[in-house]
């Protein structure tokens, strides 16, 4: 088996006394697509931000390839190739689509001093090569500000991509987004995934998507994995059931 | 007592409801439920005026809010338990609760802090002590007391056990049942069905921001099929 | 050992007059999230009215105490309604506008106030009578204190005990302290905000206009009361930390002793020692002394809009107008070609604070720091090395952009109010380095004698260079804005934790464009001292740091051309009304109100707006 491309390893955090995040562990192969799900609460986004480098974990390790990248700020963590998408979608909302995803590849040609050059010469081609994976190319002009929250989705997708990532971690990759759109806008992920052998990482409440492409499932809560497998096996686990439905007394 | 019709809201852009559409009848316990990010929390907001629903009435007896700001809406006789609970940290027991205060509504015998003492015992010893330094349980049961100041006709109950330690839910089931019986309306959204079959006359079960079902709570409980199908993994 | 006694009651005394402002601005702030620069203006009036009252009419006839104590009282409450009056028909208006443009309002008031007093008191100090029962001193450890003085030390706890009671003991108070922390949930209980919000400026403008009273016996009252105070009272209130009462009175406290004793231990940096003070407090405890780390902004995306050139056609009229000005400047008399290479100089400073406000998101009050330190670089080497001015020129913008460096590595960490006041420190304390190191920089007398190098020394000459330097300065700064530095710039302002992810480090962004906007500020200051032949303090204070801020926000922050715009307006305004009457600051103040209020998004705004408007009709 070849190397894990993510190592989570005794994860901890604590807010104010109370561990959301109480030693957790998982791996993720490369390629592979892995649910993180739980009830609110369970500390799915803490543990999530602590991968990337957003929250310093007050123990345990986190590996890229073999890599430590422990207390990395996130920035140095997107420079080893690891993309994010956030819950509540991030872009710059004084820019059009293009500059969006242009800004992204200045970054991953480390090209963001230049003073004189106008960006708008820059990368052109490569942001437009983007966009069209991500079947955005249409928009490419439009302003930010005035794009669909799925279209918002799918430009993160592009920009995270600018740096040819070897994991994707996708927070709620489609809340806030019709019922219709969320199938479709996870295929895409998935086929984009598959074709150019990116982890995808994602936690996600809604159970169709879960079920639909992961292709296993953790599930978390109060700060502890509790289960984790095939999906059909974690559906079926009972403590899953007890942990989503509630037991007969509380 | 209550009826929200066609309520749309969005976050930015994000459109989080879809026309949600519920009624509540007097002295009645409606449980919203639904899992995470059904939507339940933005439908409680929405009625309260903090999330400005983008489309939809709400009407209390018959008055349609919608569009109001928060403070006529809870001048109008609806009372709102955030699920962040939103205790006043710096400010006592009793402060809290007298910011809370409003005047009695005729018909209503009005809540005073020894009337809530009563339903919350746990609070009266703790009565000078700041907020931001009380448990989980106790900060739920204040900020609910709180809200009961302003005397509500109908109270809106986002996710009251959640976080909350077995017995402390037990102690605010039975809070519950007591307002019920004072004849209080309530709207209470849930995600541990146990404690919402336990305190609800009947439920409403969002997806994704759209309401599926309304039946009554014993019904629900019987359908194993559909408890899986909304609510389970 | 007796001496050092009286000083630290001096100080007593002056802390107590300082947390009087300084409370009801932090009050303020607490519950509206305003930051009200019209404060001191309401201090200084409370002291007029006070004087009104004393000395005139009705209570002056009465005499002795009521005649005192009854006018002191009714100039707070005077001040009060008029602070309620204020919060009504100005400030309710822009609760949800940008902070910067509540502050701009605020500084319209200031004008406002400025010439109405003048208007209705006149130029001349007043001097108040003594206060009854108060006359006289007593003696402490052998040496004699004034008894007004030891009856203002007590004012001040007895405030603070007065102000501790109303939040504590009443509902009122109550309320205000649940509205500063969470206001949403006091609405959402059943709290009308409006009324909180006017009740809360009320008590504020009073407790400012009791401050301005209660100088009354202890000295003159004059125009300048309300600049000097207002700076001294956000310095207490930042320190205290934005919205603590308690806060506010222990750094009162610091702050009148450190004036009391900074004059028998440190007597060569007396002007300095204030600022550096609040400068470590803000790198030590970013949120001042007492004061909490603010909640996160509300939810919801507020997206600034893209900036864009002008429209074809406004900037072929532009360039014409440009091109125009050229071919007719030989024909221009002396005075018009001052005048305009003074707006040269003004457009480029202006676009270098643009250029860190606008796209960077930062707020900077002391932006004239980089101005006097391009200004005093050109100078000093031209003393000391006797360098001609092509060096002065060249090396401007590098010692200006080094200071950035220096000051911009503490300030772009901070955000909001926070930020702004540290960048404010920072010019307080470089100004009052050029004020008090007599030795080199010739303190108040200035540099005379920085005259431009022979070939420019003729008006049109000098005008021509204006013309050329500036305009490069701005070109570049307007290539920066769409080079992927000025992407970077606006992404790391749009979404710092997007920026952040795709490997942007914000920080180092920040603070190059602040050394970059900088050093452009330095060679408008640069510039400016060989216009005038000469560099004093005034280069780097704070009224120069306003004049750009109201540039730049006059212009609109968003437009690229905005701060050429607002410079052009704010200083051709400020000339013109000057010219045309005494009470140009009432009009000006009155100008930007109306701007702030119906022009929302600035001039260039307005105007693209407009542009945009009459474009859609025609199609």
């Amino acid at each position: 088996m070849s190397t894990p491309i993510l190592e989570a390893e005794g994860l901890v955090k604590a807010w104010g006394g109370v561990r959301a995040v109480d030693g957790v562990s998982f791996s993720l192969a490369p390629g592979e697509m892995l649910a993180l799900i739980g009830p609110n609460g369970a500390g799915k986004s803490t543990c999530f931000n602590m991968l990337n480098g957003q929250v310093r974990p007050d123990a345990g390790r986190v590996r890229l390839a073999g890599q430590d990248i422990t207390g990395l700020p996130p920035r140095a963590v997107w420079r080893l190739g690891v993309g994010r998408t956030f819950q509540v979608t991030a872009t710059f909302g004084s820019m059009s689509v293009r500059e969006n995803v242009r800004l992204a590849l200045l970054s991953h040609h480390r090209r963001l001093l230049g003073l004189w050059r106008p960006a708008s010469h820059l990368h052109t081609a490569e942001a437009e090569a983007l966009l069209e994976r991500v079947g955005m190319a249409a928009q490419a002009d439009r302003p930010c500000a005035v794009l669909a929250y799925g279209d918002l989705k799918r430009l993160e997708l592009a920009m995270a991509l600018a740096h040819a990532p070897r994991l994707l971690l996708m927070d709620e990759p489609t809340a806030g987004m019709a019922p219709a759109e969320r199938g479709a806008l996870m295929q895409q992920t998935a086929a984009i995934a598959r074709e150019a052998g990116i982890a995808v990482l994602f936690t996600e409440h809604d159970m169709d998507v879960v079920f639909g492409h992961a292709q296993r499932v953790l599930v978390l809560e109060r700060g502890r994995l509790i289960a984790g497998g095939a999906p059909e096996a974690v559906r079926a686990d009972p403590r899953v059931r007890q942990v989503y439905l509630g037991g007969g007394h509380f | 007592m209550l009826a929200v019709e066609g309520l749309h809201a969005h976050y930015g852009r994000a459109h989080i409801l879809h026309g949600v559409s519920l009624a509540v009848g007097a002295g009645e316990v409606v449980c919203l439920l639904g899992r995470n990010g059904a939507g339940k929390s933005t439908t409680m907001k929405a009625i309260m005026g903090l999330v400005p629903p983008s489309a939809g009435t709400v009407r209390l007896e018959g008055r349609d809010l919608a569009g109001q700001p928060p403070h006529a809406i809870a001048r109008a006789g609806l009372g709102y338990v955030p699920e962040e609970r939103r205790v006043f940290a710096d400010l006592t027991v009793l402060e809290n609760l007298e910011v809370g205060r409003r005047p009695p509504r005729p018909g209503l015998r009005p809540w005073t802090p020894q009337r809530l003492f009563a339903l919350f015992p746990s609070l009266e010893t703790l009565r000078h002590r700041p907020g931001g330094r009380m448990s989980g349980g106790e900060q739920q049961m204040l900020t609910i007391a709180r809200t009961l100041m302003g005397n509500p006709r109908l109270l809106l109950l986002d996710e009251p056990s959640e976080g909350l330690a077995p017995v402390v839910v037990e102690r605010m089931a039975e809070a519950i049942g007591t307002l019920k019986a004072e004849g209080l309306s309530i709207l209470l959204s849930e995600q541990n069905l146990a404690f919402a079959s336990a305190v609800g006359d009947r439920a409403c079960i969002l997806e994704t921001g759209t309401p599926r079902h309304t039946m009554p709570m014993a019904e629900l409980m019987r359908d194993a099929a559909l408890r899986a199908r909304y609510l389970s993994v | 050992m007796e001496a050092l006694a009286v000083q630290a009651l001096n100080g007593l005394a002056s802390a107590s007059s300082l947390f009087l402002v300084a409370s009801g601005l932090t009050v303020i702030f607490g519950v509206s999230r305003i930051v009200n620069f019209a404060h001191g203006s309401l201090y200084m009036l409370g002291a007029y009215l006070a004087w009104t009252f004393v000395s005139h009419g009705p209570l002056a006839e009465l005499g002795g105490f009521w005649g005192f104590w009854g006018g002191v009282l009714l100039a707070a409450l005077a001040v009060g309604a008029l602070g309620a009056v204020l919060e009504m028909t100005v400030l309710r208006r822009i609760y949800h506008a940008p902070e910067l443009f509540q502050l701009l309002a605020t500084f319209a008031l200031v004008l406002v106030v400025q010439d109405v007093a003048l208007l209705l008191w006149g130029a001349d100090d007043k001097f108040g009578p003594r206060a009854p029962l108060l006359r006289g001193s007593v003696e402490i450890l052998g040496l004699r204190f004034p008894r007004y003085e030891l009856f203002l030390i007590a004012v001040g706890p007895v405030v603070l005990g007065l102000l501790w009671l109303l939040f504590h003991r009443t509902r009122f108070g109550i309320l205000l302290r649940a509205a500063t922390q969470d206001r949403e949930m006091v609405s959402a209980l059943g709290v009308d905000q409006r009324l909180l919000f006017t009740a809360v400026f009320f008590l504020g403008a009073a407790l400012a206009g009791l401050g301005g009273a209660l100088q009354l016996p202890r000295e003159a009252v004059t125009l300048h009361m309300d600049m000097a105070i207002i700076v001294e009272a956000f310095v207490v209130v930042v320190i205290g930390g934005l919205g603590s009462l308690p806060g506010a009175f222990l750094a009162a406290l610091l702050i009148g002793e450190l004036h009391a004793f900074g004059i028998l231990v440190f007597p060569r940096i007396t002007l300095v020692l204030v600022f550096l003070v609040m400068a470590v407090v803000l790198v030590l405890r970013p949120h001042g002394l007492l004061g909490r780390a603010p909640g996160a902004p509300p939810a919801g995306e507020q997206s600034p809009p893209l900036p864009r050139p002008l429209p074809r056609g406004l900037a072929l009229a532009a360039a014409g107008a440009l091109a125009g000005l050229l071919l007719a400047a030989p024909f221009l008399g002396d005075y018009p070609l001052i005048l305009l290479a003074d707006f040269a100089v003004f457009i480029l400073f202006a676009a270098s604070l643009h250029f860190i406000m606008g796209p960077g998101g930062m707020a900077s009050f002391g932006h004239a720091a980089y101005f006097g330190a391009g200004a005093y670089a050109a100078a000093l080497l031209l003393r000391h090395l006797a360098a001609p001015m092509e060096a002065g020129l060249l090396l401007a913008p590098f010692a200006a952009g080094l200071v950035g460096l220096l000051f911009g590595w503490f300030c772009v960490r901070l955000s909001g109010v926070y930020a702004a006041m540290l960048t404010l420190a920072f010019a307080q304390i470089a100004w009052s380095v050029a004020f008090q190191w007599v030795e080199v920089t010739g303190g108040d007398n200035g540099i005379l004698g920085v005259w431009p190098s022979e070939w420019a020394r003729g008006r049109l000459a000098f005008f021509y260079l204006s013309v050329l330097l500036c305009g490069a300065g701005v070109l570049l700064l307007r290539r920066a804005i769409f080079a992927p530095f000025g992407l970077a710039l606006r992404a790391q302002r749009d979404s710092p934790l997007r920026a952040e992810a795709i490997g942007i480090d914000g920080f180092r962004i920040r603070w190059l464009a602040f050394a970059y906007a900088a050093a452009f500020a330095g060679l408008a200051g640069a510039l400016f001292a060989f216009g005038k032949g000469s560099v004093f303090p005034t280069y780097l204070g704070i009224p120069r740091s306003v004049d750009a801020l109201l540039m730049v926000l006059l212009g609109g922050v968003q437009t690229v051309s905005g701060p050429i715009l607002g410079a052009i307006a704010y200083a051709g305004l400020q000339e013109q009304l000057a010219r045309l009457t005494e009470l140009w600051r009432l009009l000006l103040g009155l100008v930007i109100l109306a701007l702030v209020l119906f022009f929302p998004r600035g001039l260039a705004g307005a105007l693209a707006h407009w542009h945009d408007g009459r474009r859609e009709r025609r199609a």
